[in-house]
Order: structure tokens, then sequence, then C-alpha cells
């Protein structure tokens, strides 16, 4: 391994311009006569638009253009798509009504865009957009997740009937029946996935730019997959055609899932830039984020474990009810189905299970894909019911899950819910975690909490994901609407440097120095000599981008793919100038050499003859080292671990404080501990954040309660503590460097770690179960309730 | 329009400013330095962090003609002849930023800490970032670059 290879902790390419304040995030770019957007949004949660008086506005100071829904629809601009069709259990397809990028005969909740102000500057489109005269008739509002579905409650859509976009069934249900006809126990839970807000520090932001000579746009926006926003800008929302788009997503401060989707912003000035025939800059405020970032979570869930007496697990149970939001968001369908019951397997043996989840329409902000991505919702419930299961038949949440681990030697190992895990050894990360948490001393950690005034609990949290999104075929044949393939060109520079165009993003992940780290170990290149390009489609080819951790697993497999081909070309060039056979060519630490002699020649010699072609076998091969590869994975890879939260609950104020976190997970082989232990502490405290501290809070008019930072809490750092962090290494058996994603697996293994560490320190007063958020007036009134 | 007479990063700066203008405006968009960042509208987050007289200050939150006479530093202002400040130095090392829009915050309210704190400790660094968010890392390696920081400041 060089030092700067595949496995070293190496620091960051990307942090001397972030550190010294150089990166070019998106509100950072200033366009040569660029003007400011300010967005008209609906105070109301459901109003039909009776219309709009521009005319006020139009005359401000500075304003530019005054645009409405009627203005696009009469351009042509077509509506915002959800990517992934749903089949029903009942065979129809789903109900997925019209997304448009600016509403016209109805808004559908608080911040739906109504209107577009384009000024000269900010202050004066803030000041002109409150000078628009909208007139709503404000009807009744469907806010309440268990009455969506109900033949009384207002609908959101025309078109949907009982606010029911579909009903999705996975798994065996028949099989499942019966399992639960004979077991001789049932744990049951009714559970809450709560609603969450991605906030990312950087609010999203686009810059449209329209330039008349050649008739081409060039958005820069905020997005984890700037490819994908080109592809569904142009054959969706109809901009432009793909040749004449470019978008560029510059350094993002953060995605989480929020920044995937394609928004009606970007859309709407990318479209605008053209009328104005200027560049026209928009970010959100924080409260605007608030209202119009896509949402996270928000399930409801009846979940039911068939056992026998020993606690194996006969058969699982989940009904559950997903709140889509006023709209489809872009993979909004996906979160709740394919990357949800997919998972309801775990890491256990579990013989018969069977999923079926309720999508419907509320007038609240779209709900679509936050870290985890459906991953979270399935892992809390799951382990929840296990711990569950465990109370109701007085068995150890230790033992129960000992028993029902899926072994060794089982794998591959299809589950019941169409998933093959590939690989997989549960046993030795479980039991690493629980010797370094010292899980034998727990009882007289609990016995000194109690003495002062605290409860001590500690929660499991075993956890399995799917991702490295994804097979092409799999993921068609299930609905999607694209292909989930990852690119990447290795370019070779006269001089020896190289430059990697990959279609992957970095929001925060640290490609420049990962990828860099691959070029190292394959290709012998020094990190210092390797610029890892992403973002833009003028520059890369081709990407699906960053989200559903699959960066490395499948933009990395591409590169590792693209350098073989650099690799094979070499060995012609090297052959010839060395006077050798191909065959007597070996490649090793970035030099071919002839086999048993010290006759070699340096990558950085090779790519010099291959652009200054004197001396070359210009018969066989053609000049230039520049190799591209797609690579389309032949499996989701499958990251597992146990997380262990110890905390304590204070008996007078309900407030949980933890104590110790120790993670032990599995991503395969690891390219840089350093980066990857950085993933887990992110994910965990987002994780810590949803199960403690965060709500996105309606009330019953629709009025987003929760949104500013004042009001939603986010996990600051004296809310979590230092982290723990172990590992095994199960390789993905599937793609050359053996990796898997890490990037979500704290999000998702963090919740009910949390929510068990509760549960478990409030288990001598006879709590049951607390709702996430855990909050200090939710936790105490448990208390007070079991008390009573 | 009123004006406003400042210095940032030791140079001298003049600006005509309306009375609602907020000296984060000033630094970003009057003077293009666009390491200071915004991440909020209530004065949580941190991401605006600078420098005004040696105290740290969210400049999101200060109007530019309350910075009349002022001495400001930003995060462009901390490294000194192309070397990195100690702290700056320190989160490279433990890798205490991922996505960097919340760095230049924490990197000043860090520095500050340093200076009024002369012993720090884990849990009075994690108390002293109750003013700065990040999302993507945890704080865990923010809390540890801080830590080493701080010692290195102190040379």
């Amino acid at each position: 391994m060089a030092d700067d290879g595949i496995g070293a902790s190496v620091r960051r390419k990307e942090d001397y311009r972030f550190l010294t304040g150089n990166g070019h995030f998106t509100d950072d770019i200033s366009q040569p006569g660029q003007v400011h957007a300010r967005f008209v949004r609906s105070p109301h949660a459901h109003a039909k638009i009776k219309s709009i008086d521009t005319t006020v506005a139009l005359k401000a100071p500075g304003v530019l253009g005054v645009f409405i829904g009627a203005d696009l629809a009469a351009d042509g601009v077509g509506g915002l798509p959800c990517g992934w069709t749903i089949t029903q259990t009942n065979g129809e397809l789903w109900n997925a009504p019209t997304h448009e990028v600016i509403a016209t005969e109805k808004a559908r909740y608080v911040g739906d865009q109504v209107a577009l102000v384009v000024a000269e500057t900010l202050d004066q489109a803030r000041d002109a957009a409150e000078l628009v005269a909208v007139d709503y008739e404000v009807l009744p509002a469907n806010v309440n997740l268990t009455q969506a579905a109900k033949l009384d409650t207002p609908q959101v859509h025309e078109s949907v009937p009982n606010n029911t976009c579909f009903v999705w069934g996975l798994g065996d249900e028949d099989a499942t029946k019966a399992a639960f006809v004979k077991a001789k126990h049932v744990a049951k839970l009714d559970l809450v996935n709560n609603r969450v807000v991605a906030n990312a520090i950087e609010p999203r932001a686009a810059i449209g730019v329209y330039d008349p000579g050649s008739d081409c746009f060039t958005l820069y926006v905020t997005s984890q997959n700037p490819h994908l926003a080109r592809l569904v800008l142009s054959a969706f929302v109809g901009l432009a055609p793909e040749h004449k788009l470019r978008v560029v997503s510059p350094d993002v401060g953060g995605g989480f899932g929020s920044k995937i989707h394609i928004y009606a912003e970007e859309s709407a000035v990318t479209w605008a830039s053209k009328k104005i025939g200027r560049p026209i800059k928009w970010m959100a405020d924080r409260s605007e984020a608030f209202l119009t970032d896509a949402h996270g979570r928000d399930h409801l869930t009846h979940v039911e474990m068939a056992l026998d007496d020993d606690g194996m697990f006969l058969g699982l149970r989940v009904d559950t009810t997903a709140n889509m939001g006023a709209y489809l968001s872009t993979f909004a369908s996906a979160v709740p189905t394919y990357l949800y019951g997919t998972l309801m397997q775990g890491q256990y043996t579990t013989a018969a299970i069977y999923c079926e989840v309720t999508a419907v329409f509320t007038n609240t902000t779209p709900v679509d894909a936050v870290r985890g991505a459906g991953r979270p919702e399935a892992t809390y419930l799951v382990e929840r019911i296990v711990d569950e299961s465990a109370r109701v038949l007085g068995i150890d949440p230790v033992e129960i899950r000992r028993r029902n681990f899926i072994p060794a030697d089982a794998f591959p190992y299809q589950t019941q819910v169409a998933l093959q895990y590939d690989s997989g050894d549960y046993a030795p990360a479980f039991e690493n975690a629980l010797k370094t948490i010292d899980y034998a001393g727990i009882d007289k950690r609990r016995a000194a909490s109690r003495k002062q005034g605290k409860y001590r609990g500690l929660g499991i949290s075993s956890y399995i994901e799917a991702c490295g999104i994804a097979p092409s075929q799999v993921v068609g044949s299930l609905g999607a609407g694209i292909g989930l393939f990852e690119a990447a060109e290795i370019r070779f520079n006269a001089t020896g440097n190289v430059t990697v165009f990959t279609g992957s993003h970095s929001h925060g992940q640290g490609h420049e120095t990962t990828f860099a780290q691959i070029i190292s170990e394959r290709l012998g290149v020094p990190t210092e000599n390797v610029e890892v390009v992403h973002g833009d489609s003028g520059r890369i080819p081709f990407g699906y981008g960053t989200y559903g951790s699959r960066s490395l697993s499948v933009g990395g497999t591409a590169i590792v793919m693209a350098a073989d081909k650099i690799i094979a070309k070499g060995r012609k060039i090297a052959a010839h100038l060395l006077e050798a056979a191909e065959s007597d060519i070996e490649f090793a630490d970035g030099n071919f050499t002839v086999k048993g002699t010290d006759r070699a020649k340096s990558i950085a010699e090779i790519a010099f003859a291959a652009y200054v072609p004197h001396n070359y076998p210009l018969e066989e091969v053609e000049p230039g080292l520049d190799e591209n590869a797609f690579y389309d994975p032949a499996n989701f890879t499958y990251p597992f671990g146990t997380h262990l939260c110890e905390l304590e609950v204070d008996e007078e104020t309900g407030e949980v404080t933890i104590d110790r976190w120790v993670a032990v997970d599995d991503f395969g082989n690891i390219v840089n501990p350093m980066i990857v232990h950085g993933q887990i502490h992110g994910g965990v405290a987002h994780g810590v954040g949803q199960a403690l501290l965060e709500q996105a809070v309606y009330d019953e008019s629709g009025q987003l309660l929760a949104g500013s930072f004042m009001d939603y809490c986010m996990p600051r750092a004296s809310d979590v503590p230092s982290f723990e962090v172990g590992g095994t290494v199960t390789p993905c058996p599937h793609n050359p460097l053996g990796v898997k994603g890490c990037g979500e697996a704290g999000a998702i293994a963090a919740p009910p770690a949390v929510i068990n560490a509760v549960v478990d320190a409030l288990s001598p007063l006879g709590v049951t179960h607390v709702e996430m958020p855990a909050t200090p007036q939710r936790v105490w009134r448990a208390m007070q309730d079991a008390k009573a | 329009m009123p004006t406003v007479s400042l210095s940032i990063n030791g140079k001298p700066v003049t600006a005509e400013v309306e009375g609602r203008t907020l000296l984060v405006q000033v630094i970003r968009e009057g003077q293009r330095l666009t390491g200071t960042h915004v991440g909020c509208d209530t004065s949580q987050c941190g991401a605006c962090v600078v420098h005004v007289d040696g105290k740290a200050v969210k400049s999101c939150t200060m109007l530019a003609l309350q910075a009349e006479g002022a001495n400001v530093t930003t995060i462009e202002g901390i490294a000194s002849n192309g070397e990195l400040h100690p702290m700056q130095a320190a989160f490279k090392e433990h890798h205490g930023l991922q996505c960097g829009f919340c760095t230049p915050g924490m990197v000043m309210a860090a520095i500050d800490m340093a200076n009024r704190i002369p012993k720090l400790d884990e849990k009075t660094v994690r108390h002293e970032l109750e003013g700065n968010f990040c999302r993507c890392t945890g704080y865990h390696n923010i809390v540890h670059a801080i830590l080493a920081g701080a010692t290195a400041m102190r040379g």
C-alpha cells in the first residue's frame, strides 16, 4: 500500500479552500449583471387561487418581471416528475397527480409557490413580492396523517380519491398470516417515525443563466446530482434540450437527500433567465428552506412479530401509512416502498414477512428521501419490535438477537422481501460492541446511576441496510424511470498528472481525496498529482450523482474499471517502448516492467509517449491516454453492524443524556478510515437528532410551527458524546474494491439504539415505549403515566 | 444613504449602506469575501461568525452601521504569509470539516474560544459550540480539532 493509497487516512485535498474561505458555494458565485429572484408563497395550506394581480408589483423599484404559473404553461413548461412508478397491490398503477412548477389553480401547502418576482436587488425582490396580490379562497386543510385517507377528509388533488397515492405490498401475505395463526406469542407496537427536515447548513440556491448567442442555458444549483437534474429539466420540465443545458453543482454545503430532488425554484429561475435576459440568482432563507425542502420520514406504523417460546421470529407483519405531503417529489415513491419494505428481514432469519404501505397526500410540504431514505424507518421498527419481543417473552434483548441472527454460513441469503444479501457475518460486530461497552457491567452502572437520581439504559441497534444503488435492470423492473450506473473518465495529461472526471458529486464526502487514493493505489500516481473533477455536466460526460451511499461502490468501481483500461493500453505502449512482448509486461506501483528484468517505464513516461507519439505503435494503438468506463452494479451492497447507546434519564426532568456510543460497523474494505469514521459520527448525530430533538410539527390548519432553528431543535455539540468506533471487514463480493457504502449507516442505526435505551432505562417503571423525539417532556410524561 | 467606515482584515473599507444592511452583507456582497456564510435567519447556526474588535460576533445579527470604526477579521484574514493558522491546520489534521459550509464560522468561534479560555476541555468546548451547527461531522472531530488547535495556539 502506498502511503496515500487505499486504506490510508489521507488528509483531505479539498480542505484548503474550505478552511481559508475560498470555497465556491452557489451563493458565492456571481454572474455579471445578475439579478435576484424571490418567490411568492401561499400562506395557506390549502386554497383556491382565484386571481393574482401583479400590476402593483411590476411597478415597484427595480422589478424586471413578475411571473405566474400560466406564464410557464404558455411556454410549454412541464411539471416536476416523480421518477418511480408504483404498481399497487390490486395491480393498478398509482395515482400520480401533476406537480406544477408554479401553482396555477390551487395552493396545496404553506410555502407552495404561486408567483416569481425578479428584481435588480434581493431587497427589491422581497419588497415587490409583498405587493403581489393573490386572492385566495381558503379551503379546509388535510393535515392529520391518521385521517388523510378517510372519505370526508378534504382532497388535496381532485384526481386522487381518498388522498391515496398507492397501496403497496411486499412479502408473502399468506405465509405471514399462517405464521401468526400458529404463534404462541405475539409482540405488537404502534410507532411514529417522526417527520424531519434535512437542514443542510447551506440553504438551497440556484443561478439560471441564458446565453442568447448560443441559445444555451447554464444552471448553477445546489444539487447532489447535476446530470440527473439536467435530464429531468430537459426531458420532463422541458426547459431546453439536454445539449443546450449545462448544469453545474459547485461546492455544495451538505445535502442529506434534500438536494437530490429537482425543485420548482431552479426550474423557474432557469426558465426566467431567458425571459429577463439576465442571470437570475435565488437562495432560500432558512425559514423558506423549512417550508420547501423535501421533508423526511413521517410514517405511522403498526407492527407485529409472531414468536415461539424460544423467541424465534416466526412472522413479521408491518402496516404503514406514509405521508407524501402535497405533491410527489422526485424520489418520493421509492422511499416507503423499495427502500423500506426490502429491509424488513433485518439481520434475522424471520421466516415470513409481509409489509403493506398506504401512501397518502396531505396539505404539507412534500416528503422524500432524507439520509437513509426508508432504511431508518425500516430499521427503527425492526429493532423496536425485536426489543418488544424480548420484553414480552422475558428474554434478554442480547440473547434474542443471538438466537435469530442469520448465521455466517448462510450467505448468499435470500430474504423474504426480495433482496438477496450477498455476504455478512453479524455476530462478530455484535459481540465486539458488547465487549467494548462492557455489557456485563451494565447492572452495576445502572445501580450507580440510580443513586444519582438517574435511570441508566442501554439500547441495541443491530442494523443492516441496502445501498450502493443500484442495478439498473432491477430498479427498472420495479418501476424506476432511470438507470443507476455510474461513469468515470481518467485522463492522463502529457506531463504525467491525471484528471479524473466522476459522475459522483461530493458535498462533504471527500471524493477529491478518496478517489485520488484509488488512482494512487491502482495507477501509482501520487494523490497530489491527481485532480478529481465532479459536479459539472459540461465537463463530465454523465453520472447519476451522490445519494444512497453509492459513490464509492458504484462511482469508485467505474474509476477502477477505467484504470484497468489505462493499464491495458499502457501495457501495449510499454511493450513497444521496451521492445518486449506484451505478455512479458507487468504493471505495479506505477511502473511497467519487463518480467524478470529491471527494464521499466513509469506510467508518466507512457503518458508522455501517448501524447507525443514519435516512438509509438500507431498501427495497433491510438495516441492519447484517456479512458472511460460505465459501471452498473450487480447488486446493492449490504453494510451492517451493531450500535450501542448507553444513556441516563433524569428522574426529575426527563432529560436524556447520552453517556457512551459504541459503533461497530462492517463497510467491507475501507479506502480512508478517517473519512469513514467522520461519516459514522455525522450519521449518528443526525439519528440522535431524530430520536431526541427533531420534529417538523404542523398545526391543524397546516401551518409549520417548527419552521426555524428557534423552533426546530437541531443537534448541537453538547447533545452528543465522542463516539467509539470499531469495525469488522466482510468484503463486498461483487465489486473489485470489495467496498460497501457508509454515509447513511449512522442515521439508520441510531434512532432505535436511542429509543431502545430510553425504554430500557425506564423499564423499572413499566414504560414500554416512547415516541420520537423523546424530548424531556415526552419522557417525563411517560414516567408519570407509568407510575399512575 | 449612510456610510460606514471600518477595517476588514486590516484593509480600510468605506461603504454606502442602508439602515437595514447587515454586516454579513457588507462582507459578502460589498467586499466579495464569501468565506463567511449565511445558513439561517434566526441567528442560531453560526456560519456567519467573524471577529469584531477581537471578539466572535454573528455577522448576520449585526447591522453594518453598528460596525463603524471596528476592526473586523474574517476567515480570509487569519492565515498569515500563506501559512494556515494553527486552528485551521488542526481542523485539517483532525478532519474537522466535511462539506465546509459551517467551517469558517466554526474556526472563528474556535479561535475566540481558545483566546478566552486558557484551559479548554471536551465538555467546555461542546458547551461553547452551542451557537455553531454542523450537520455533517457529528462534532466529534471538530471538538478534537479545537482542543488540538488551542494547544497549538499557545505554542
